[in-house]
């Protein structure tokens, strides 16, 4: 298969995410983190957050959304019948907590082949309603 | 605060997802994939069935690694490559090691495991850890 590399370098328009305290409940539920921080504004104010913060991973909802233009994008031209989650980064900033407002932009960062599968490599930078970079992602996805 | 040491091994996470969680994780994560949530049409790609959300099982390593650090910011960065596919009432367990640790950042590499096959591997955290 040869892999389309024009695409490296495009963007997508910015996706806003507003963090809602129940979304960060469900999701710490889902994922099994127990930290009272996660559930209880009390204990949250206590220590300091001015509500519940999000586990780490909660990037993922607050993110992913961004990626989907970028997915679908028939200039990528991602094959999704054989496409698979190769790997997966987050460096994290700044804690991410209900109220928040996040607003991600996703870039096509890079489009190889090595040996007959296709990585398509994402970039999904997302900040928060101070400026502050709360976490960026690397998405690579492998096409076989 | 867990004091590490380099070669040091976090204490293992073993988690069990049980038959519904990747409905619970789906609405969660707003991933609504049908590999994970439709047991017919996994098997009509091929699959052996409904397979977990891979960010659901990165999520249980950044809890395994995150819970030696000071609360949920301690979490700086983690890495990660899948090798497999994980699937629904089957345990998996999480191993992760202390590399090294230099200005108050410990680096640990971490693996998951499910039925004895690698799913997760080169795993690689930062961590606060003052």
């Amino acid at each position: 298969m040869a892999a389309k590399t024009d695409a490296v370098g495009k963007t997508y328009p910015a996706v806003s995410y507003a963090v809602g305290r129940e979304k960060v409940r469900e999701f710490a539920a889902a994922v099994g983190e127990d930290r009272d921080l996660h559930f209880d504004p009390e204990a949250a104010r206590a220590a300091g957050y001015p509500d519940v913060v999000a586990p780490p991973m909660f990037a993922v909802v607050y993110s992913g959304p961004a990626l989907t233009p970028a997915l679908f994008d028939p200039e990528v031209g991602v094959d999704f019948s054989r496409m698979v989650h190769g790997g997966q980064e987050f460096v994290w900033g700044p804690p991410v907590v209900a109220g928040d407002e996040i607003v991600t932009e996703v870039e096509v960062k890079d489009v190889s082949e090595r040996g007959g599968l296709a990585f398509f490599v994402f970039e999904s930078r997302s900040t928060n309603q101070d400026g502050e970079t709360v976490c960026t992602g690397t998405w690579t996805n492998i096409v076989r | 605060m867990t004091e590490l040491a380099p070669g040091q091994a976090l204490p293992e996470l073993k988690v069990t997802p049980d038959k519904y969680l990747t409905y619970r994780y789906a609405g969660a994560s707003g991933d609504f994939n049908p590999i994970h949530i439709d047991e017919e049409f996994a098997q009509s790609v091929g699959l052996p069935g409904r397979i977990l959300h891979g960010l659901w099982m990165m999520a249980q390593v950044a809890r395994a690694v995150g819970a030696a650090g000071d609360g949920p910011q301690a979490l700086r960065s983690l890495s990660i490559q899948f090798r497999g596919m994980g699937f629904p009432e089957q345990e998996l367990a999480i191993s992760a090691t202390v590399k090294d640790v230099a200005d108050g950042v410990a680096t640990v590499e971490a693996e998951a495991f499910q039925d004895g096959r690698r799913i997760i591997r080169k795993g690689q955290a930062k961590l606060d850890v003052g």
